[in-house]
């Protein structure tokens, strides 16, 4: 059950960060504001920071008392601490420089003097992102997604704060192994993080393999 | 007369002050050093720049104007970057192709094949541009532009990016392209000798403003601009081949009425098709290698003796020479001669001399 929550979280995570880094990293790319390097300093934040220290604000923020979780709650929707959806923000914001800064490379890269050739070619604005910066980019973003996914894979310390412990909800596989641990149950410790070091091998293994082929990642 | 223009920027770091109509045919070159707006001028004329407050229309239609502005991907242009910029994620094919498909059947008017031909790039379609020397890509990139049928071409710096070699192998193609293709071009460049092969028209741009234009030949003659004053002033002359071997290795040219004999390597080399017959040729003559003579000398070395008249002496460029202004018929040559000769000589305006020229000093 663990092992499920922690794939679905890293797989939602994931997907929901590709979607919306994009204009993100677009704009980080390409715009001239002076603006950007707060943007880029925010961006980079959950590189240094704690995960605790996010975990905690985010649960007084998503939680009953809190600005946004009163809100939902007001509104009948209900707070997100403790709740998957928390557990999904939460690992989003965790994961956000592994998918904004390969994103941004890329982007940086595939636009410029290539857009503007394709606009003498006939190419209209949408037309040129999908013809020319979207196959440009896609490596930028597989490196986005597959640092993301991994990435979430391992997280506990946030996690362990906005979504709790709560087995079959927010119970994901690295909690549930420090709760064995606790719990003197050596076996099922060991069986997770068997197949959590499995998984994760297999992941880099992919990536390294497709690195040698597309030179896909060039951080990890 | 039909691209007109007008865009005036006053900004500290850049300036922009052109007003403008320039011929719907032929060569147009805008000359100026780096920095002189030719570039910014180019991309104004794409829209890949939009200076407010400009306006700009093309054979009647308008790009540009205070309340309209047809975006790039609207004009019915081709544009030649400095550097080939294909996209690498596509073959050779697939580049030429990105224009071609984006414009319906009905308004081709150059066919794939015909592009293909015209540049030789039958052997490079299945390959990546990463694949390509600096040279072969630019032809590329011409070519992906020709497809796209444009009205109006734009090149800027086509052969500035490029190594000499590079510039000799797809100079042939660029003259070729304005012999062949009914299709007005806009020329940015800053070296004097492309612009000689290519150009009819020439815009001189200095600090964003222009400084003269007009028909390339007369501009260059023109004894108040850099070309007839600088030590490198050379004449352009139109003249008809009328004889491929004149024997000893020479073609007969006649020009203006009067014979003028070449040496046959000095014919247009590294033309791609041979010239043919009754064809006109454009040659240079330097100043500098213009002799002047009050009769017809015998027995001299020289090959060329053309029957001009003297219309003007510069005297102000250089303490021991003279510019020498010639009409030959309907053309204008140039002479450089010394100050001590032109006295000798008795010079005159409207007076007639022969101007003596080398055969192997003529080139074209």
């Amino acid at each position: 059950m663990a092992l499920w929550i922690t794939l679905k979280l890293a797989l939602i995570s994931t997907l929901a960060l590709l979607l919306l880094c994009a204009p993100l990293a677009w704009w980080l790319a390409h715009t001239a504001c002076r603006a950007k390097v707060l943007v880029e300093a925010l961006v980079a934040l959950p590189l240094v920071l704690p995960p605790t220290v996010m975990g905690f604000y985010l649960l007084v923020l998503l939680g009953p008392r809190g600005v946004v979780g009163g809100f939902l709650e007001s509104v009948g929707i209900g707070h997100l601490a403790f709740s998957f959806t928390g557990l999904v923000i939460g690992s989003m914001l965790f994961s956000l420089p592994f998918v904004v800064q390969p994103l941004q490379n890329a982007f940086a890269t595939a636009g410029g003097r290539v857009l503007e050739v394709a606009a003498t070619l006939k190419a209209s604005p949408f037309d040129r992102f999908v013809s020319i910066v979207l196959p440009l980019s896609r490596r930028g973003f597989l490196t986005a997604a597959v640092l993301s996914f991994a990435h979430s894979l391992g997280e506990f310390g946030m996690i362990l704060m906005i979504g709790g412990n709560i087995p079959g909800r927010t119970q994901v596989a690295s909690i549930a192994i420090y709760d064995h641990v606790e719990a003197m149950d050596y076996a099922a410790a060991h069986q997770l993080s068997i197949i959590l070091v499995g998984a994760s091998f297999i992941l880099l293994l992919l990536v390294f393999a497709l690195n040698r082929r597309f030179k896909v990642v060039s951080v990890v | 007369m039909s691209l007109a223009m007008s865009f005036q920027v006053n900004r500290a770091e850049f300036q922009l002050q052109v007003s403008l109509e320039l011929p719907d045919q032929g060569v147009t070159a805008l000359f100026g050093r780096s920095g002189s707006g030719k570039t910014t001028l180019l991309r104004c004329i794409a829209g890949l720049e939009q200076l407010p407050g400009g306006s700009l229309s093309f054979q009647g239609q308008v790009w540009q104007s205070a309340d309209e502005f047809v975006p790039v991907h609207l004009r019915p242009i081709g544009y030649v970057f400095q550097e080939a910029s294909l996209f690498p994620h596509l073959t050779i094919e697939q580049n030429l192709h990105y224009g071609f498909k984006r414009i319906r059947a009905a308004e081709r008017r150059i066919g794939f094949d015909e592009v293909v031909e015209l540049l030789s790039l039958q052997d490079y379609l299945t390959r990546y541009p990463d694949q390509l020397s600096g040279g072969q890509r630019q032809r590329v990139s011409i070519g992906r532009a020709l497809l796209t049928s444009p009205r109006l071409l734009l090149m800027d710096e086509p052969m500035a990016s490029l190594d000499a070699t590079s510039k000799q192998e797809i100079l042939p193609y660029l003259e070729r392209l304005t012999e062949e293709l009914q299709l007005p071009i806009i020329y940015v460049s800053h070296a004097v000798d492309e612009v000689m092969r290519l150009a009819d028209y020439m815009v001189l741009l200095d600090q964003g403003q222009v400084q003269a234009q007009g028909p390339l030949q007369a501009l260059l003659t023109d004894h108040q601009l850099p070309f007839a004053r600088s030590e490198q002033a050379a004449s352009l002359l139109k003249a008809q081949l009328v004889d491929t071997d004149a024997g000893d290795g020479l073609a007969g040219l006649q020009l203006e009425q009067q014979p003028l004999l070449i040496s046959q390597t000095h014919l247009s080399p590294g033309r791609l098709s041979p010239i043919t017959l009754g064809a006109t040729v454009k040659v240079t003559i330097m100043a500098r290698d213009v002799v002047l003579a009050r009769q017809l000398p015998e027995a001299i070395s020289l090959l060329n003796a053309l029957l001009v008249r003297v219309v003007a002496l510069d005297t102000d460029l250089d303490k021991s020479q003279v510019l020498v202004h010639l009409q030959l018929g309907e053309q204008a040559l140039m002479a450089r001669i010394s100050k001590r000769s032109a006295g000798l000589l008795q010079l005159q305006p409207g007076q007639q001399v022969y101007a003596l020229i080398k055969g192997v000093a003529v080139n074209s």
